[in-house]
């Protein structure tokens, strides 16, 4: 489990995150949802210390944050942020090999060789290992990226909007992706941007808002007219598709 | 070992030789021997502190066009060296001795750099236009602060500064080449030592920090490193701006790998072949004394404004 208890965070002079407390369930797909600016993906980048804590306290299955090393983090928990460029020019069997860096420290072992080419068939992009990264579309960039995180081996994967770039067919691959990951015992949690795909994927939905907890719980909780109605100040209707709740936000 | 490596290196060899002992004659053969002798030394020890701050540097700034020279560092040298003069005066400065007067202005160096360069990296590190711009603004500034303070100066102190403002190949400070030696060898064994560190540090922030990488430490070392051998190199042979961007771009044709034990070495004898035999073939076959860095400036300006126009920014 993650725990983030009473967490301030200002960026300048502007309140980004104030006073929040909220816990991650383990071996679940957790969805953070929000407006813009609702600080989101400031409260990822915090957990996966991307950035410093500067008030508050965040614990991953009791451990601090700040004061654990970040080696042993790093194979523990795996961040995926939304901007990605490498100086170098990498293939992508290269990139994803980068993955195991946490284990290998730079001297691989012949089991990462494995792990690697397992991340890469996972997300479908066996057949680009050779290709150079910018030779891809966005969307098979991003899931290069997803490889590199899976390749981590991390029990807990953050990803920040990992479906920014990728058109419907492979938005909903990843997160079928996701969801099979949470079957296999690992946790993740997600920073999205549709409000749908937390509301059929996730198990737990955190919703943000001006930088303080609006809703959490299971989507069925959240996903109701009065709370994102109030969320995202619009009108919102709700249906019932497959027993799961279906956002109708175009209409 | 890659074979193009060898090859570079058997190509080195023969052009320290030749540079060595092309029109080797005389009764003073000895003193002449060993006067080639040091310049060679100096030439090889500027070709891998060149080589090695540009490719560091470049992992760092995630870029393939940037130089430490283009943003300033060597002009940040010869401001410090201004200073000295200005605050010490001719018979103090003088009076430091040669390696005195180098330590303190590497240490000097590698404190403003780490501060200037350390921030500004943080900052601007993915916005490669605004960091240019600011490397350009930050020479012109630094360039300007030396002729301000060189302006303030008698013209003796000047006539001290000014020879350190200029590059030339064919006048090797000898006296620093003992520490100069032994700074870039360290510089050198510490940069392979941590070469998969900065494979990873050359992925970006966020991606190294989530791989466990102590991303700002390693950027700090490297910026520090990257300062100690650009003081190196300008305090041997004076600024260079372009050169080290025509070695990475010649390292990256040589070698297809990004691993920094791949590149640094291609590198570094590509840094010594490039100055050995262009040296040799200005001094022995043109007699032009001091035409090399002009040509290499020149060359490495145009290759600079190439990968502009292309837009090759990464």
């Amino acid at each position: 489990m993650i725990e983030v208890s009473h967490l301030h965070h200002r960026i300048g002079r502007a309140p980004i995150l104030h006073d929040v407390s909220v816990q991650l369930p383990k071996g679940k797909v957790t969805a953070l949802i929000g407006p813009n600016g609702a600080g989101k993906s400031t409260l990822l980048s915090l957990i996966g210390r991307l950035t410093p804590v500067q008030a508050g306290r965040i614990t991953l299955e009791g451990a601090d944050i700040a004061t654990t090393a970040s080696r042993d983090l790093a194979r523990r928990m795996a961040i995926l942020s939304q901007h990605n460029a490498p100086g170098s020019r990498l293939r992508v069997a290269e990139l994803v090999a980068f993955g195991r860096w946490p284990h290998s420290q730079g001297r691989p072992a012949p089991e990462d060789a494995g792990h690697v080419s397992a991340a890469l068939a996972s997300v479908g992009l066996s057949g680009l290992a050779q290709r150079f990264l910018d030779e891809l579309s966005g969307g098979q960039r991003q899931r290069a990226f997803i490889a590199m995180t899976l390749a981590q081996g991390a029990e807990w994967l953050l990803l920040d909007e990992p479906l920014a770039a990728l058109d419907m067919a492979h938005a909903r691959a990843v997160m079928a992706q996701l969801a099979a990951l949470r079957d296999t015992g690992k946790s993740v949690v997600v920073v999205l941007h549709d409000i749908n795909h937390a509301a059929v994927w996730a198990d737990h939905i955190v919703a943000l808002k001006d930088g303080q907890l609006a809703a959490e719980g299971p989507p069925a909780k959240v996903c109701t007219p009065a709370i994102l109605s109030k969320l995202y100040d619009m009108e919102l209707r709700v249906m019932q598709v497959e027993g799961r709740p279906l956002v109708l936000h175009h209409l | 070992m890659p074979k193009r490596l060898i090859v570079l290196m058997v190509a080195l060899l023969l052009a320290c030789a030749a540079y060595l002992f092309w029109g080797l004659s005389g009764p003073r053969w000895g003193f002449v021997l060993g006067l080639r002798a040091l310049k060679l030394a100096g030439m090889l020890l500027v070709g891998a502190a060149v080589a090695v701050a540009t490719v560091l540097f470049q992992t760092v700034s995630r870029n393939r066009i940037l130089t430490p020279q283009i943003m300033g560092f060597d002009a940040l040298y010869v401001l410090l060296q201004t200073a000295l003069v200005a605050s010490l005066g001719v018979t103090g400065f003088a009076g430091l001795g040669d390696l005195g007067k180098f330590a303190l202005e590497v240490a000097a160096m590698v404190a403003l750099a780490v501060v200037l360069f350390g921030t500004l990296l943080g900052r601007a590190g993915q916005d490669i236009p605004r960091l240019i711009l600011t490397g350009v603004i930050l020479g012109v500034m630094f360039r300007a602060l030396t002729g301000f303070v060189a302006r303030v100066l008698d013209p003796n102190a000047y006539a001290v500064v000014q020879s350190a403002s200029f590059a030339s190949f064919s006048r090797v400070e000898a006296g620093l080449l003992p520490l100069a030696a032994l700074l870039v060898l360290v510089a050198v064994a510490l940069a392979l030592r941590f070469g998969p560190a900065l494979d990873v540090l050359a992925l970006g922030r966020p991606m190294a920090l989530s791989l466990g990488l102590a991303h700002d430490r390693l950027l700090r070392g490297v910026l520090a490193l990257v300062a100690v051998l650009v003081a190196v190199s300008t305090a041997l042979v004076g600024p260079v701006a372009f050169l080290g961007l025509i070695l990475t771009g010649l390292a990256h044709v040589a070698t297809p790998s990004h691993h920094h034990r791949a590149l640094l070495p291609m590198a570094i004898v590509l840094g010594g072949l490039v100055l050995v035999a262009g040296q040799t073939l200005f001094e022995r076959a043109f007699g032009l004394q001091s035409a090399l860095s002009v040509v290499i400036e020149g060359l490495g300006g145009l290759f600079f404004l190439w990968l502009l126009l292309k837009g090759k920014l990464r």
